[in-house]
């Protein structure tokens, strides 16, 4: 319990439980409208925005969010025609940006420093200025989504609807994925940017696998997302581990115990089980 | 503008519509009136639905124009609101979490206005649109949990949750079976009568809509005929719709189509 008295491991926990709320609401749209791929391929784009803010000598918060709303743009512009999959689109960009990151780092000779950090994440490490802007950035999806929530609902579950209706869906569009960019940006301090989506979509879609209502679901996903980041937090201090990795691994097993145990399998089991004896009997 | 212009809910002036790059419509002309039933017939490919997606303003028409109200699809502002839109139901996920009541309600999503959330009055219409279609017991169910008609049913609801004065329906019956399809059609002929909205309906199912339908509009890309069904659906008609000779029995006033194509059989041509 001492450890808590510890400035870093107070300002963990905080960044614990923002990035553990972001990441599980975004993630309920991203599980819902199946865009997990795009969460991988945004946040490996980040790699290049880490690289050039550290090239250009500026804050890297800076020049990732800037780099990665660019991408999440350049995605969904790319992906509104016919001519070019989103799944294409994305796979384009996640190994690009990370090309271009590369090749900014090789031009700096010697430059060895945080970058593990970068793509692993050490939430131990998270700064008070870190935690300050992931706290703005952090509210400010959390307003936009409260603000927009039966908007983003309707063009999540029907975009045809939503645009028959004559909701601004590519505005829509546009707003949800710079949110994901921004939340994915405040998050790879902590989890790293190989892990970070794993933060956005397992939660989501463990709590998929037990709602039958959206905003059950969205709750549900925030307490297993702060679930997972403070159990994989404490857990990776008391047994000295990698924090982003452990948060990451309780997510997964968290998952799991949701997929056996989630209703719907219960209900298939039983009704497969009915079925067998109906068909014995006859 | 006339009392009779005044009437017209929808009107098609020498409409053409390209999907993709092949016209799909072509010269379309015909209006419809106030507290109509509208069937829009055709075989697959035929231009319906992109009709239909036409006049929702989804697709921006290539030549000619297309008026809902008087005003072009993409014009229509608040008039939206009196437009309630039944999609094809396998474009729906109805393994989303969501329960029938709030489904509906997301139909009234641009008329409460952005940023605010449902207020009584909201509550009593989507009430009342889930009565309208006999599903007030079902409302807290989950949607995947409804049967096939009952999920075209709370699709009806969320179309009527707004109070509109024209319903537009997709192949409604592409889900059901053929005794559930007939019951449909009662059911909202039924509706209709006591609505009074206009109603237009897209199908392939020229038999059974015919039946229920007060006018008919038979597409072949081009507009094949159009007017009252027991005027219109001649052998002629068909032959232009279908390119074969297909005819109506008639028992009474109720037709029923003959294909005499050997192999044809309809549910394999819609998968």
């Amino acid at each position: 319990m001492e450890i808590l008295t510890f400035g870093f491991m107070q300002r963990a926990l905080l960044s614990a439980t923002i990035i553990g709320t972001v990441c599980a609401i975004i993630g309920v749209y991203v599980v819902l409208r199946g865009m997990a791929f795009i969460g991988a391929g945004i946040a490996h784009a980040s790699f290049g925005g880490v690289a050039l803010g550290i090239t250009l000598g500026v804050n890297p918060l800076l020049t990732t969010i800037l780099f990665c709303l660019a991408t999440a743009w350049s995605i969904a512009f790319l992906s509104e025609g016919r001519k070019v999959s989103e799944d294409s689109a994305v796979g384009i960009f996640f190994a690009s940006s990370m090309a271009f990151g590369v090749l900014l780092i090789g031009l700096m000779k010697g430059y060895q420093a945080d970058l593990f950090g970068y793509l692993f994440g050490n939430i131990l490490a998270v700064s008070p200025a870190d935690l300050w802007s992931s706290l703005a950035i952090g509210a400010l999806v959390i307003l936009l989504v409260w603000f927009f929530f039966k908007e983003f609902l309707l063009f999540t579950f029907d975009p045809e609807m939503a645009r028959v209706t004559g909701l601004p869906v590519k505005a829509l569009n546009l707003l949800m994925m710079s949110m994901i960019a921004v939340t994915i940006v405040i998050s790879i301090k902590s989890v790293g940017i190989v892990l970070v989506s794993a933060l956005i979509v397992t939660p989501a879609a463990s709590a998929y696998l037990l709602s039958d209502d959206f905003k059950k679901m969205m709750l549900l996903s925030i307490i297993l997302g702060v679930g997972s980041t403070w159990t994989g937090l404490l857990l990776s201090v008391w047994l000295n581990l990698a924090s982003g990795a452990t948060i990451v691994m309780v997510a997964t097993v968290i998952f799991f115990i949701c997929y056996f145990c989630s209703p719907q399998r219960r209900k298939l089991r039983r009704n497969i089980e009915e079925l067998r004896v109906e068909v014995k009997e006859k | 503008m006339s009392p009779e212009m005044n009437d017209v809910v929808i009107s098609c002036e020498h409409l053409s519509v390209a999907y993709q790059d092949k016209l799909a419509l072509e010269n379309i002309t015909f209006n419809i009136h106030r507290g109509q039933f509208w069937g829009i017939l055709g075989p697959n490919g035929s231009g319906k639905t992109t009709l239909l997606r036409t006049m929702l303003g989804l697709i921006e028409p290539l030549s000619g124009s297309v008026r809902l109200f008087g005003c072009s699809p993409r014009q229509l502002g608040v008039l939206r609101d009196k437009i309630g839109y039944v999609p094809q139901y396998a474009q729906i996920d109805f393994n989303f979490p969501l329960k029938v009541r709030d489904m509906v309600m997301l139909g009234r999503s641009r008329k409460m206005g952005v940023g605010r959330r449902p207020g009584s009055d909201d509550w009593r219409a989507v009430d009342q649109a889930l009565a309208k279609v006999e599903m007030t017991d079902l409302a807290e169910r989950q949607i995947g949990r409804l049967s096939g008609g009952q999920r075209q049913r709370a699709l009806i609801a969320r179309a009527l949750a707004l109070e509109p004065e024209l319903l537009m329906l997709d192949e409604p019956t592409a889900a059901l079976d053929v005794g559930a399809t007939e019951g449909f059609y009662e059911w909202i002929h039924h509706m209709h009568q006591q609505m009074k909205i206009t109603l237009l309906l897209v199908s392939h199912d020229v038999g059974v809509v015919s039946r229920y339908v007060s006018a008919v509009a038979c597409l072949n890309k081009r507009l094949v005929a159009h007017g009252l069904p027991q005027e219109v659906l001649g052998s002629e008609t068909l032959e232009g719709m279908y390119g074969c000779d297909a005819m109506f029995f008639r028992h009474g006033d109720v037709p029923h189509m003959v294909v005499p194509a050997p192999f044809h059989d309809p549910s394999h041509s819609h998968p």
